[in-house]
């Protein structure tokens, strides 16, 4: 059996009175896509969010072995988790190019001299994004702005990356390449924990996954018995395809 | 009023506007990072003269034991928040961290200012001594408030800048001081004389705005702070921390500061006092800039120092008056004109 790479226990989140996550444990290994799928509403986003630091969060969540309560966002990210939130955050008014390299800051704080080579190999994924480097991250479509988004995570050289809603508001073909990406991703020993409202697809790449219901773990197995679980192609991957 | 005197209230205008406009690129800078109204900025113009008026006397300033008293209140409070943590272990790293740099200036301005060095090297010291008072101040007043409303910080601004004004009173006693100009020379161009001040003004200006252009567009740092500027939460995502925004913003707007005061020290007398009134003309180039658009904030403080040096000619009681009833339009027009945006959105 693999490395745990996270391992979260019991973990609750409230909005006021509200418990919109509540006494969910989950695990990562490592070198493993996980996948995250329910309805809306369900607390997924407030999930990442609350893993990322974002939120504040009750029960532990454990990375690399390590507690991570009192760690604040920033130290996360220098630990090698990574979020890529559904509303992406780019830099809007800055180059593609800045927002790539400010994607390796905590790397050059530390003296890393591979920024450049990083960068290459992200241009390298995504093409587009190399012939659009010197324009404004506010003025890219809604594929590019993901692409982007997920190139700045890719730049942290992570241990884990979180991405919430990759295919959200993209036209199909769109939706195909960044899967297709992400997979590709693990190649390079990247982890990965995906939130994802295309169930189907999400079960397809990845090895394990949740379904959460109402800020609970309602189920819980490898991605191809889940795809095959009657309730879950009821409710989540209805019929055909 | 002939050419001349055109040209003379022009040369004087354009000499304030080299002041303000960097003063104006410290106060957007500031805001932008932290979203902090920054009156106190003035105070820094004020302390650099005055603490380079002190080294010329061979005094040592009063501003070095401010920076004392700061680093102790910083260190106490860091201790408090490591206590209550239970992280007692950390302790003597982070009271090194604090203290360990002041108590190495007071000690250097200790002995270096009796020794009455020449122009330049005093000129390094007053920067030595006033630069981390900015990050300073930060640390105490407004670190902790970093999640507060705008309002909040505006008052705890307002507190700060009453806080530096007394103790500038304290230190510095209620007497004005010019210091020496850095060139004595003087060159006609026709009806124009040229004073080797103005140049250095304008040159040491134009040299600090190359400077913050190339830090803002060019270098890692520079980009995570205007990444912080525009989007808070982005920029937590990509591990640049608030807080260290915070810290560089408030050093590079202290060093704005103090090197304003170094530039004007010749050309008007300072008070204690003074550094408000600066401060808040370099404030009406920001507002033209929205607080955001450093042209914009350029070209509102050419407006302002042109407006204050042709003012003082025609009249001159009234020209603080004239300077700042400019903010008026300027913010009717802003406020017709630009779509508001709900804060953090």
């Amino acid at each position: 059996m693999a490395e745990r790479l996270l391992t979260v226990r019991d973990l609750s989140v409230r909005y006021g009175k509200v418990e919109a996550v509540y006494g969910v444990s989950l695990s990562v290994e490592r070198g493993s896509i996980v996948s995250v799928i329910g309805p809306n509403g369900a607390g997924k986003s407030t999930l990442l969010n609350a893993l990322m630091g974002v939120l504040p969060s009750r029960g532990s969540v454990e990375f690399c072995g390590q507690d991570l309560a009192k760690i604040e966002v920033e130290q996360r990210v220098a630990r090698g988790l990574c979020l890529v939130p559904e509303t992406r955050q780019l830099f809007a008014q800055m180059s593609v190019a800045d927002n790539l390299e400010l994607g390796a800051f905590i790397r050059y704080r530390r003296g890393d001299k591979a920024i450049r080579q990083s960068l290459e190999n992200v241009y390298q994924l995504f093409p587009r994004l190399k012939e659009r480097h010197g324009q404004l991250a506010g003025s890219l479509s809604g594929g590019e702005r993901q692409m982007l988004a997920l190139g700045r995570a890719l730049m942290s050289q992570p241990t884990l990356l979180m991405l919430d809603e990759p295919s959200l508001g993209l036209a199909p073909l769109i939706v195909k390449e960044i899967l297709k990406n992400i997979s590709e991703l693990r190649s390079t020993g990247v982890s990965i924990l995906l939130i994802e409202q295309n169930a189907r697809a999400a079960l397809q790449i990845s090895d394990y996954g949740y379904v959460l219901e109402n800020g609970a773990v309602a189920m819980e197995g490898a991605s191809r018995e889940l795809a095959g679980n009657p309730r879950v192609i009821e409710s989540y991957l209805g019929f055909g395809g | 009023m002939d050419l001349s005197i055109i040209l003379i209230l022009a040369q004087d205008g354009l000499t304030n506007t080299a002041i303000y406009v960097l003063l104006a690129v410290a106060l957007i800078l500031v805001f932008g990072v932290t979203r902090i109204i920054y009156i106190p900025q003035g105070e820094f113009v004020s302390y650099g003269v005055l603490t380079l008026a002190s080294l010329q006397q061979g005094v040592v300033p009063g501003t070095v034991w401010l920076l004392l008293l700061m680093a102790a209140v910083a260190a106490l409070m860091e201790s408090v928040r490591l206590f209550s943590e239970g992280a007692l272990r950390d302790l003597p790293a982070a009271l090194a961290r604090i203290l360990l740099l002041p108590a190495a200036i007071a000690l250097l301005i200790h002995f270096c200012a009796p020794l009455r060095l020449p122009l330049g090297w005093q000129v390094l010291l007053t920067m030595l001594i006033v630069v981390p008072l900015g990050p300073l101040v930060y640390r105490v007043a407004f670190r902790p408030l970093a999640d507060a409303p705008v309002l909040v910080l505006l008052i705890a601004a307002v507190a700060v800048h009453f806080g530096l004004v007394g103790l500038g009173l304290l230190f510095f006693g209620a007497e004005g001081v010019r210091t020496p100009a850095f060139s004595s020379a003087q060159f006609s161009l026709g009806a124009l004389t040229v004073s080797g001040q103005s140049l250095w003004v304008y040159a040491t200006s134009l040299v600090a705005i190359g400077g913050l252009a190339w830090f803002f567009g060019r270098t890692m740092y520079g980009k995570a702070l205007r990444a912080v500027a525009f989007n808070r939460n982005g920029a937590r995502l990509v591990g640049i921390s608030p807080s260290m925004a915070g810290t560089l913003a408030f050093a590079l707007a202290a060093t704005i500061g103090c090197l304003s005061g170094v530039l004007i020290g010749p050309i008007t007398t300072v008070y204690y006092d003074s550094g408000f009134l600066i401060g808040l003309k370099g404030f009406v180039g920001a507002i033209v800039g929205g607080l955001a658009s450093f042209p914009l904030a350029a070209l509102g403080a050419l407006l302002v120092g042109l407006l204050e040096s042709f003012s003082s000619f025609w009249l001159s009681e009234y020209k603080d008056v004239i300077v700042f009833t400019m903010v008026i339009p300027v913010l009717l027009w802003r406020s017709l004109s630009s779509v508001h945006y709900e804060e953090e959105q």
